[in-house]
């Protein structure tokens, strides 16, 4: 048990740090992103009182993955964004790997439910 | 006003609200949606997204220092997230059905509990508690560090806390808030947690039950870029601001007067819902 809990947290930790490299690189990435969108459209007038929805290539991740790399800023920022959301997914894929490292069946399957609900939302949540 | 004078504003205002709310506890993501609509006149739907996404990064961002400190119980955390998951991308389905003005409602009534709950002290757990047998199967007792070295605790209520966990999940993702002050409550009364291990795995929670609707509101298209870019920077730069400076400052009178601040917006959120200005 001791050990347990020794491990557990272990892995906490270094999963923790990650985590905020994760943010922190997600951050500078909006930064960046921000930067060219506000040179590029800072003049023009606001349109967020009107729902319009995003454009297609904005809303799924391998449709983000190609645009980012056309270097337009609101691409950039949502790649920014989308490396965001990845990092709790990515918390709870790596501890799945401490559970398993611990023999903990019953936990990594917990886990595996976690992580496909959280696949099942980022492609849509479709029913 | 421009783009560029607008995302400004907006940026102070994320700013401030992750500061107050990680000196508060209340969480910045709580005050954004309001601040968007009711101050700049943003559409609900781009608020929530862009609320949701600065909810992440305060959780993720603030996960090492927790850690550190020894409290998170990550199995409790991982069993639970199974309901506060399923939850979320309900909620989050469930938004993009509503009309905004009952989103601004809920959105309101949820607000005022937040408010009402942040003013409450935490309950007391007698050392007589005995786990249940859910909770023993589970694995989900652990042991805590305290003035007096670490304490074991059990843990109970292991369904009610559940179900209380899906309604967070139902929540966060309804109104792209972190659902805070509901999880806490569910681990803290519902399920005789530590109060320091529910705040702490409730911070870990939050993240990963906000990823859970961020994709079901990017696929809608309710995260936009431009607005999305400040409010997430604001709020990530003002609660590690908060948090840095919060074991220094004295929070009973803080707390009060965001509470109340919270309150008012709650009450402007709800009249605007019902009058149908959204």
């Amino acid at each position: 048990m001791e050990r347990t809990a020794w491990t557990d947290r272990r892995i906490e930790l270094i999963v923790g740090n990650l985590l905020r490299a994760g943010v922190l690189v997600a951050a500078a990435v909006v930064v960046f992103g921000g930067v060219i969108f506000l040179a590029r459209h800072g003049r023009e007038a606001p349109h967020y009182h009107v729902f319009l929805g995003e454009p297609e290539a904005l809303r799924t991740a391998p449709g983000i993955l190609r645009e980012a790399a056309s270097l337009r800023g609101r691409e950039i920022i949502q790649l920014g964004l989308l490396l965001l959301i990845a990092t709790p997914i990515l918390r709870v894929a790596f501890s799945m790997v401490g559970f398993a490292l611990e023999r903990d069946r019953l936990y990594v399957g917990i886990t595996l439910i976690v992580l496909a609900v959280l696949l099942f939302g980022l492609a849509g949540g479709h029913v | 006003m421009n783009t560029y004078e607008l995302t400004l504003l907006v940026w102070l205002g994320s700013l401030l609200a992750g500061f107050l709310g990680a000196l508060t506890g209340l969480g910045g993501g709580i005050v954004i949606t309001p601040l968007l609509t009711l101050v700049f006149g943003v559409d609900i739907r781009y608020a929530i997204g862009a609320a949701l996404v600065s909810v992440i990064a305060t959780s993720s961002g603030a996960a090492a220092a927790y850690v550190k400190e020894g409290f998170t119980n990550i199995r409790i955390g991982m069993f639970l997230e199974i309901a506060t998951t399923v939850g979320a991308v309900a909620g989050a389905a469930l938004a993009t059905r509503l009309p905004a003005s009952s989103l601004a409602i809920i959105f309101g009534i949820v607000l005022l509990y937040s408010a009402y709950a942040s003013s409450r002290s935490p309950a007391q757990h007698g050392p007589a508690d005995r786990a249940d047998r859910m909770a023993s199967l589970l694995k989900l007792g652990s042991t805590y560090p305290t003035a007096q070295g670490t304490q074991p605790y059990d843990v109970h209520g292991v369904p009610a806390g559940f179900s209380l966990m899906f309604v967070a999940g139902v929540l966060s993702g309804l109104l792209g808030i972190g659902s805070g002050a509901v999880k806490v409550i569910a681990m803290d009364q519902a399920m005789h947690i530590p109060f320091k291990v529910s705040t702490t795995t409730s911070n870990f929670m939050i993240g990963v039950t906000a990823a859970a609707s961020a994709g079901v509101y990017l696929q809608r298209g309710y995260i936009d870029p431009g607005l999305a870019m400040p409010v997430m920077l604001g709020v990530l730069m003002g609660s590690l601001l908060g948090a840095r400076i919060l074991p220094h400052v004295r929070t009973p009178r803080l707390r009060l007067v965001f509470a109340v601040v919270v309150a008012v917006l709650a009450v402007e959120m709800i009249y605007h819902g019902v009058t149908g200005r959204f």
